[in-house]
């Protein structure tokens, strides 16, 4: 409880219309409400929109605090990177369509925001799930599961449809009034724009396909092609954040290589130059190209070969190429571009 | 008053906030701290940041790609 009497709530704000509701239903009821964030490798908002020259037509704000913004509430942002590997790693409640652990994501964010209400002294937990909403993590049988592997059990609220649920202890004692809830079911976004109506919210952000590249399918073969390559499930943070960009070629089983589609991507690409060997076209334009794994001397050549037909040079005899092996050895190699016809779609991950 | 630096050069949103957030907890009301960042986003997520907690920005220089935003810690904290 406030030092003025409040009841408090941690709201768990995506960036999206229901959990900007969901916050504001609670505010509209006098609570104390503020605003966490959690930061898992995996999002889609901030980095993809900051490297991505054609992404930074769109607004380059961070959208959960732009929400946080919107509403007059603090945000707490956490990264929860590190933490957050053993749920993409070994979802006790299985994958959805791709590997995207829908399920025990929720139920590892709502367990974070517990322990965060718990050492912060606030009362309940706020998000903005609908019943219907998600084929896995938002359907009727499945939140009592979320709220059970959490921890939080009566101490989660989901006030958008709320009285669709069995009441939990913030409406039993009074903080919240029931009857001021919502009954909202379903994947139709009707109800919420009309609440945003009411509220006079006409900005908000609606993720096409999601905020988490783990839905993504092409994201999910990526992730999948890494584990199969290393032998291993397992990651780390650079390896996510490099999934996100370039195409992505797999010639060999041992190598692969990652090659910018566009300045941003190259500008991005060469933070990380000094930790792969690396291909650059220098008689032509071209794009920078990691290459990730061990390639020998044969492999190099079809990388550059590789790297040529992704350059201005695509259509000329031969393209001098750039190799620069990790730790800093550099040479030049004249290669001929390989045809477009003559790369199998198969080493296109 | 006492200056300080924090260094994001590189990482990309939300990082260049995260880190803000963690560096402002350590620090007392009145405090300055200089944030250098590279990432354009941050020019408009560490002012936001900034007003919904309570702290204030006092300067943003862009110099070609380098970014360096000072603010002032508030008291709510």
């Amino acid at each position: 409880m406030s030092d003025t009497g409040r009841r408090k709530a941690v709201a768990l704000i995506s960036g999206g219309l229901d959990s900007m509701l969901a916050a504001k239903l609670m505010m509209e009821q006098g609570v104390h409400v503020e605003g966490i964030n959690f930061f898992t490798g995996f999002c889609v908002e901030g980095h993809t929109h900051s490297i991505r020259r054609k992404d930074q037509q769109r607004p380059r704000r961070n959208n959960a605090l732009w929400v946080a913004e919107q509403l007059g509430i603090k945000l707490h942002i956490i990264d929860v990177s590190a933490d957050y590997k053993d749920v993409v790693l070994n979802p006790k409640h299985g994958y959805g369509a791709n590997l995207n652990p829908c399920l025990d994501c929720k139920g590892f964010m709502v367990g974070r925001a517990y322990a965060w209400m718990q050492e912060h002294g606030f009362d309940f937990i706020v998000t903005g799930e609908v019943i219907g909403q998600r084929p896995k993590s938002q359907r009727r049988d499945t939140m009592p599961v979320v709220a059970r592997d959490s921890g939080a059990g009566d101490r989660l609220l989901r006030p958008l449809c709320a009285q669709r649920l069995p009441e939990t202890l913030p409406e039993r004692e009074g903080w919240v009034d029931r009857s001021r809830l919502r009954d909202i079911t379903g994947r139709s976004r009707k109800e919420q724009m009309r609440l945003a109506g009411d509220y006079g919210i006409e900005d908000y952000s609606q993720p096409a396909g999601g905020c988490c590249f783990l839905t993504d399918a092409n994201y999910s073969a990526k992730l999948a092609d890494l584990w199969q390559a290393r032998r291993r499930r397992d990651y780390e943070l650079d390896d996510i954040m490099l999934l996100k960009v370039g195409r992505h070629l797999r010639p060999r089983p041992h190598f692969k290589l990652i090659i910018a589609r566009e300045e941003g991507e190259n500008n991005f690409l060469e933070g990380y130059r000094h930790q792969f060997t690396h291909l650059r076209p220098i008689s032509h334009n071209g794009p920078l190209t990691l290459v990730d794994g061990s390639a020998d001397e044969d492999d190099l050549t079809l990388a550059a070969r590789l790297a040529a037909r992704f350059s201005q040079g695509r259509g000329a005899d031969q393209v001098q190429v750039s190799v620069t092996e990790k730790g800093g050895a550099s040479r030049t190699v004249a290669v001929a571009p390989m045809p477009s016809e003559e790369i199998p779609s198969a080493w296109y991950i | 008053m006492s200056g300080h630096t924090l260094d994001v050069r590189g990482l990309l949103c939300p990082m260049p906030v995260i880190h803000t957030q963690n560096r402002v907890k350590e620090l007392t009301p009145g405090a300055r701290l200089q944030i250098l960042c590279t990432d354009p986003g941050a020019v408009i997520d560490i002012p936001v940041w900034c007003r919904i907690n309570g702290h204030k920005v006092l300067e943003t220089d862009e110099q070609q790609s380098l970014i360096s935003i000072l603010i002032e810690v508030g008291s709510e904290e």
